[in-house]
This record gives C-alpha cells, structure tokens and sequence, in this order.
C-alpha cells in the first residue's frame, strides 16, 4: 500500500518534470503575453505618457470611435470571407483531379502546392509585379483584350479583391493536401457499387465524396479562418496597408500601433480584441462545428 | 465531353499557378536590359545573382536563418518530446488541466502577440538577438500533439519488455519511442523548419541589426531599397536565393513532404 502511493507520488514527479520545460515558455510566451496585454489595455501608455496612466476602458472606447479600426476590421472580416471559402472550394477541386488524372500527376500536385512553401514576403515580391501598373504581367496581358491600364495596388476598390486573390493561389494547394489525405479513407466499393447502380458522377460526388469529407471541409476553415488573421506579411511589401488603410488587416495595425505610432495601450487593446476572435472560431470550433475531430 | 472540359480547364488552372514561379526563375537570369521586354529570347546570366550577393549581406543572413531554424528544431524537440511522454504514457494530477493550457498555444498563436512578447523580450534584454528571435517557438503544442499521438500507437508491451530488462522510464523514452517515432520526428522537422524559414513578422520587430537580421526580413529591406519598378532582375534573383532551399528540399523528397505534411494536419 505504502509502495504503491509512493510509486504514485513518483510518477507525477515524473510527470511534471517531463512538462516543466514546455510550461516555462509556453506561460512565459503565451499566458504571460495575453495577461499582460489585458493589463496594459486598461492604461494610456504611449511617447507622450512615459509613466502609464490607468485609465479604465477608454481605449476600448476610443476603438470604438476610431473610423480606422473600423475599416481594418471589416476589411478583415472581408479578407475571411474572400478567402476561406474561395480556397477551401478550390482546393477541393484540386485534389479530386489530382487524385484521378494520370498525366502528369506529380507536376501538376506541384504546380498547386508550391506557394505554401514560399515565405509571404517573397509572394508579395512576386505578386508586385503581377500587379504593377504599366509594365506588369496582369496589365500587359489585359491589354491584349484592350483593358485600360489598372492600378490594383493603387485603387481602393481594388487592392482587397487583388489581395484575395493572391491568398488564395497561395493557400488552396496546402488545402488540397488535406483533402488528397481524406480522399484516401474513402472506400473505393463505395465508388464501384455507385457506378453498378448508375448513378451520375455529380451525384456520387454531392452524395458519397462531398459528405465523408466534411470533418476534412471543417478542419480545414478553422486552419484558414486562423490564417486570414495572421496572414499580413505581404503588407509591409505591397501596400503598407494602404491606400487609406484599404488593405490593412488587424494584425498588421497592431504592428503598426505598436512599432509605429508606439501607443502601447492601443495595441495591447488591439491584441485584446485579436485574441478574443481567436477564443470565438475556437469555441466554435470546439463545441459547434467539431464532433468528429478531435485532440485526442 | 464535360469531363474533357474539367479537365482542360484544371490543366489550365495547374499552368496559372505555376506562372509567378516560371517568371520569376525567368527574369532572375535574364540579362537586366531584358528584363521587362516582352520578346522571347534565351539570354542566360549569373549577373543578377552576383549583384545580390554582393550588394547585401545575404550570407550573414543565410548563416543566422539556419542558426535560427536549427535552434528552435532542436529545442522544440527536446521540450515536445518529454510533455508528449507524460501526456502519452503517465496517469498524473491535473492531466487535464494541462492539456487545455496546451491547446491555448494552438488557439493563441505566438504570431499574434508580437506586441507584449516583445516587450517581454526588451525586459529580458534580448532584443536584437538570436535567442530573442527562437525565445517564444521553443517549445511547440503543435509538436506536443503530434508526438503524443504517435506515441500512443506504440505497443504497450514494449514498455513492460524493456522495464523487465530493467530500464527507467527516462531510458524508455529515449532508447524506444524516441526512435520508434521516426515519421512523426519528420513531419514535426518539415512544418517546423519552413514554418521558420519563412516567418517574418516577429524577426522583423525583434531584429535591428545587420548581424542579427533572417533571410525574410534581409529580402524585404533589400526590395524596398530600390525605386519601384526598377530593380525586378535583382528582386527576383533574391527572391530566389530565399526560397530555393525549401523549392530543392521539397523537389528531392517530394512524396515524404506530402504525406508528412498531410499527416502532421491530421492530428
């Protein structure tokens, strides 16, 4: 009995010594960070208060009366909806061919993968040119079905929907990976006893392949939902998020709040907010759309 | 005939993809005076690359992104190791708890705390360092998960056979699963290294100084140093020196990229 307990008392010893190193850096770099931003969120802290001052909620209120905060958050909100479900549909289609076709088959699963592997900023690198009035790829080739000249870095209507677009020829191809894995758990009698009876293809595709991939489908929005929050890199190269904050995302004013116009207090509240949107798709993720995959 | 249809179309769609890669591999060693003219020839120059190489210092940022990526890879696999252990194989108070502090990393990315973590780096004094750049990615939940899962898969009598021989379970650890794990190790390496390799962000906020400066960050400075438009040979010809270990990497080992990615999704 005496053993027993001891060995027990062991274990957890045992235990916890297995998990101290993780915990120091994961409570130093992540719990420590989000307290503190909730901390510093409550006081005026910028170049002209060297010793902050606490002052309650009134930089949440000020937020709420910034029209830039405004723009940068419904800006983001359009960035999700651009390009979440966009890349989730196409890479789907992606990996249906990439699992039938037989020439070609390695280039063409390279062709979409690709840009996961090419860091952000060199995307944007590539992309500026794409976009570039005058001489750039996308103007020289509209040219010849005579389109006038387009600035689409430079247009406020227009940067979104080029950013978009960009995010999601860099994201689909990863998508497609997940989506090439689900289709391998398919049965394939599943597919033989569906052409026995003769039923047409959009329908085994609506019936059979579309359904069995759903835990697939809902995995992968919450990975892209994530990303359309955190995906800002290409700013700092293409637009600094402009014009007039046109294409600014939330992290990216962070960084600009941050390291830019050093308010303190802003950008912890900024983060703050950031950080509860985080908590939300995770909560919808957990206890709404998530019933059949799990951590465990 | 909508089956030719589809699939002309999504041939088509793999070309697109690959045009911004052609072009740039195209304009990079294209002499600087074609650059942007549209005729079609096959003039083939080193020149751009020699110009990048020697108008920044990309060598220094070579060596300090490999040092960075090596670093975080090698702690994070020491810390990931052990928790997923505990978590694995040992029954112990608050196991639950602990797992849910766990799954914070992954809902709360460090990405996204740039602002506090770097005010926490200025109160340790590692601004502008290595150590600074690696401080908030050492230790990994993502990595956490990954192992743990694996090492469940492992036969629980492999633990008895060795504990008859009279290993510990430290020894067990390391002599056993560790090497066990091998596929796991791999797709944690791949996500891990290209998730670093091409991170910028916060090695941009921390870093000021030549010395300490990652290859992201050396290309997005060099880029903006010209006037628009101008310098598309040298741009590209850097864009590439960033992005070719990754694009050889991935061409050698091609299937295991895709299935470690794939699985390390799946968790």
């Amino acid at each position: 009995m005496k053993t027993a307990r001891r060995n027990k008392l062991k274990m957890n010893a045992f235990a916890w010594m297995l998990l101290f190193p993780s915990l120091i850096f994961l409570i130093l770099f992540t719990f420590y960070p989000v307290a503190g931003a909730l901390k510093t969120s409550f006081y005026m802290a910028d170049l002209s208060t060297p010793q902050p001052i606490y002052i309650g909620l009134d930089n949440y209120k000020g937020m709420m009366e910034d029209d830039v905060f405004w723009k940068v958050f419904t800006n983001n909100i359009w960035f999700a909806v651009g390009t979440v479900p966009t890349s989730i549909l196409l890479a789907l289609l992606m990996a249906v061919f990439a699992n039938k076709i037989v020439r070609a088959k390695g280039l063409v699963r390279t062709a979409f993968f690709y840009p996961t592997l090419i860091p952000m900023i060199a995307i944007g690198n590539i992309w500026l040119f794409i976009y570039t009035p005058g001489y750039g790829m996308l103007s020289r080739f509209l040219a010849n079905f005579g389109v006038g000249d387009i600035n689409w870095l430079g247009t406020q209507s227009l940067v979104m929907i080029a950013m978009i677009i960009m995010v999601v020829w860099k994201e689909a191809g990863y998508f497609m990976l997940f989506y090439l894995a689900g289709l391998q758990n398919i049965s394939q009698e599943m597919y033989e006893s569906a052409e026995v009876d003769g039923v047409p293809k959009w329908k085994v595709f609506w019936r059979i392949t579309f359904p069995l991939l759903m835990p697939t489908t809902l995995f992968v929005s919450i990975i892209a939902l994530t990303n359309s929050f955190k995906l800002v890199d290409h700013l700092w190269i293409m637009t600094k998020g402009g014009p007039d904050n046109a294409s600014n995302l939330l992290l990216y004013y962070v960084y600009e709040m941050a390291f830019k116009f050093w308010d303190q207090g802003m950008a912890s509240a900024l983060t703050t907010v950031m950080i509860a949107l985080l908590l939300l798709i995770a909560a919808i993720q957990f206890f709404g759309l998530d019933r059949k995959i799990h951590y465990r | 005939m909508t089956k030719k249809i589809s699939y002309t179309l999504m041939y088509a769609m793999a070309i697109i993809w690959l045009i911004p890669l052609v072009w740039t591999f195209w304009t990079a060693f294209r002499p600087k005076k074609l650059a942007l003219s549209p005729s079609i020839t096959f003039d083939f120059t080193l020149a751009n690359f020699s110009h990048v190489w020697q108008g920044a210092p990309f060598s220094t940022y070579y060596l300090n992104t490999l040092l960075v990526v090596v670093g975080i890879f090698t702690v994070q696999f020491l810390t990931a190791t052990m928790a997923a252990f505990a978590f694995a194989r040992i029954d112990f108070w608050g196991k639950q708890l602990v797992f849910v502090l766990f799954l914070a990393q992954i809902m709360i990315p460090a990405d996204i705390l740039i602002f506090p973590n770097y005010t926490t780096l200025r109160d340790l004094s590692l601004l502008d360092t290595k150590l600074g750049i690696m401080m908030p990615y050492l230790a990994s939940a993502f990595g956490v998960f990954l192992l743990r899962q694996m090492f469940k898969t492992l036969p629980y009598e492999l633990d008895e056979a060795a504990r008859m021989e009279g290993c510990s379970l430290w020894q067990i650890l390391w002599k056993i699963y560790v090497p066990l794990s091998r596929p796991a190790y791999i797709s944690f390496g791949v996500v891990s290294v290209s998730y670093h390799w091409n991170n910028f962000l916060w090695p941009l906020i921390v870093t000021n100084s030549v010395e300490n400066r990652l290859l992201t960050v050396g290309l997005a400075i060099f880029a903006q140093s010209f006037e628009t438009g101008a310098q598309w040979s040298e741009v590209t010809a850097a864009t590439i020196i960033v992005i070719i270990p990754l694009i050889i990497a991935y061409m050698l080992f091609q299937r295991q990229f895709m299935n470690s990615f794939i699985h390390s999704g799946i968790k």
